[in-house]
């Protein structure tokens, strides 16, 4: 068996022993739950370890502690945002949302689901580099409206939004604004104080974190109903005991992302684009720079994406791809259709997302192994003979 | 092995026999799904005496099921007479290939469509067609036995979701016994809409969710 060389970080990540070994006591010693500071030794340091790690969280898109709620993951923390609000508003302000088309699944499924209550949903178009219309979003704000859920990375294409721009509009309109930055946090910097957003989903496990932690920043006083029964925890807003190794384990997760590191996934992903950019008939999605560091996002025509994936699988590489073949649901990528692409691009179009473990000679090793793949599906696709 | 496909799959998507096209065809057929985006194009050389397949060859823009039930597929049929090979169905093909994922059948079934239609392409060349007949229930339904619900890898007309068919003027309307936000309806319309508009006295294919 060839070594894996993993390239899906997007899907989820490698966990960092350095992570595991900080959560380990949690786990073995500390495995109490969290009590008051009148509880058992155990239970307190377990409650002080857990108020450490939010802490940690908090301080790196510069909020305080107590804005941290503590989630399953991202999915959750996205339904807590979109149907916290509207419970919270719904009755009082009024019952229109505004999205968009390229959101993932939780914002996107969120916001049908408050559909079907009757609530009216806006669902924004981006151009064809994966961006919303700024004057469009501006417009489509109405006096019913209260939320706006803009995501801050795109999972497939890694096209960034202007979250800054966008918190503008939405303070200057009186309207909450949600973005999902599952896919940006901790990599891509956010600054609660300079962008003004008041709630924000985050996840663990794309950071080299564990899976089952994730957490959703609401900023104080943001109206927010409690959609899931259960006990007072995480400030009366997600009920279930606290999963205080995962939480220790994400607070290490984002100490452990640089900028240097950062920067140099960046520069193999730079790298990895302009090589497969050589490819003839071959085409970059997204945002040339308004892009995560970590993402490229690739269409080969002629050929099927699943049928690359199997390929590069055989030699030891593990990408995603937005083929109708691949998915679930036999429907061709929601985002390369909404960036005006159709059935084609999707069907071609591959996924390579870095990581903490991927070195330099991966890029050229892949190169290779591309090159090779697409070649020879060519050669037996019916299309782009030049006829 | 973590993949969902068998040994004998992977190795025909691995080494597909039969790859290629045939420059002087004697038919030759492109069939393609737009809800999957796969396509299939078949090239055939006959025996004019015996209408035996002489040689046969396949191109696929597809994923792995597709190219592997494209290699199966011409492999069974090579050396058969046009009437033998038009009677080879999915099942055997999927049976030779050690069976298929449910979700993947349709990607598969496209490539045993492929056969059909050069076979059909053959026939329309060399004068061996039957008269044009009008569009019936029974054709329509024997053409939905060939779209597959990706729920259960079964067609529709087995899994009894069809709920009717009505045909008249040129307009074939579909009722489909399952909700219109179900995860697969976007693509079982298209597959529909794929499989009764190519009929020559078709005009409009109209396909209803009620469930």
């Amino acid at each position: 068996m060839t070594e894996l060389t993993y390239l899906d970080n997007a899907a989820t990540t490698r966990l960092d022993e350095r992570v595991l070994e900080a959560m380990r006591p949690y786990l073995f010693e500390t495995y109490a739950v969290a009590t008051s500071q009148f509880g058992y030794s155990p239970g307190i340091e377990a409650k002080d370890a857990l108020d450490s790690a939010r802490a940690k969280i908090a301080e790196r898109m510069g909020a305080s502690a107590e804005e941290l709620v503590f989630t399953s993951g991202s999915t959750e923390a996205s339904n807590l945002a979109v149907k916290g609000v509207s419970m919270a508003l719904g009755e009082k302000k009024g019952r229109h949302i505004v999205t968009t088309r390229v959101e993932d699944f939780p914002v996107l499924y969120s916001a049908r689901a408050l559909q079907k209550q009757g609530f009216e949903v806006t669902f924004l178009e981006v151009d064809e580099l994966g961006r919303i219309d700024l004057n469009q979003l501006e417009q489509s704000i109405t006096d019913a409206t209260i939320l706006v859920s803009v995501q801050s990375a795109n999972q497939e294409i890694g096209t960034l939004q202007d979250v800054a721009e966008i918190g503008n509009i939405c303070r200057n309109k009186g309207v909450l604004f949600h973005t999902d930055a599952t896919h940006s946090f901790p990599r891509v910097p956010l600054d609660v104080n300079i962008a003004p957003v008041d709630l924000v989903t985050v996840t663990a496990h794309l950071a080299h974190g564990p899976k089952g932690i994730g957490g959703l920043y609401v900023r104080q006083g943001t109206p927010l109903g409690k959609w899931m029964d259960g006990g007072f925890q995480e400030f009366n807003l997600r009920p279930g005991e606290e999963n205080i190794p995962g939480a220790v384990g994400f607070a290490r997760a984002v100490e452990l992302v640089t900028p240097e590191e950062t920067a140099r996934l960046q520069s193999m992903r730079d790298r990895l684009v302009d090589r497969l950019l050589q490819v003839p008939n071959s085409q970059l999605n997204g945002h040339p720079t308004w892009r995560l560091p970590h993402n490229a996002n690739i269409s080969f025509r002629f050929v099927e994406g699943e049928s690359i994936l199997l390929h590069l699988d055989m030699r030891g590489f593990a990408v995603s791809t937005g083929s109708a073949c691949f998915s679930r649901s036999l429907e061709a990528s929601h985002v390369i259709l909404a960036i005006g692409g159709n059935h084609e691009r999707a069907h071609g179009s591959v996924r390579f997302t870095f990581g903490r473990f991927n070195k330099d000679e991966d890029v050229d090793a892949l190169v290779q192994a591309i090159t090779d793949v697409i070649a020879r599906l060519r050669e037996i696709s019916p299309l782009g003979k030049g006829e | 092995m973590p993949l969902p496909y068998s040994e004998t799959v992977m190795e025909h998507f691995r080494n597909p026999k039969n790859v290629g096209r045939i420059e002087d065809a004697d038919a030759k057929s492109v069939e393609g799904s737009p809800a999957c985006g796969d396509m299939v194009a078949v090239y055939l050389k006959v025996d004019e005496a015996s209408l035996r397949i002489k040689d046969i060859k396949f191109e696929s823009y597809g994923c792995a099921s597709n190219i592997a039930t494209g290699s199966i597929i011409t492999e069974l049929a090579k050396g058969k007479t046009l009437d033998e090979a038009k009677e080879i169905t999915w099942q055997q093909a999927s049976d030779a290939l050690g069976g298929l994922p449910p979700i993947k059948t349709h990607c598969s079934v496209l490539a045993v469509d492929g056969l059909r239609a050069a076979i059909e392409n053959y026939e329309e060349r060399h004068g061996l067609v039957k008269e044009r007949t009008a569009t019936t229930v029974d054709e329509v339904m024997r053409r939905l036995k060939h779209v597959m619900n990706p729920m259960v890898g079964l067609d529709l007309v087995r899994t009894k979701v069809v709920k009717g068919v009505e045909v008249s003027d040129g307009v074939v309307k579909i009722t489909i016994d399952l909700p219109a936000d179900h995860q697969f309806s976007a693509n079982i319309r298209e597959e529909v809409s794929d499989k009764i508009a190519p009929l020559w006295d078709v005009k409009t294919v109209d396909v209803e969710f009620v469930g």
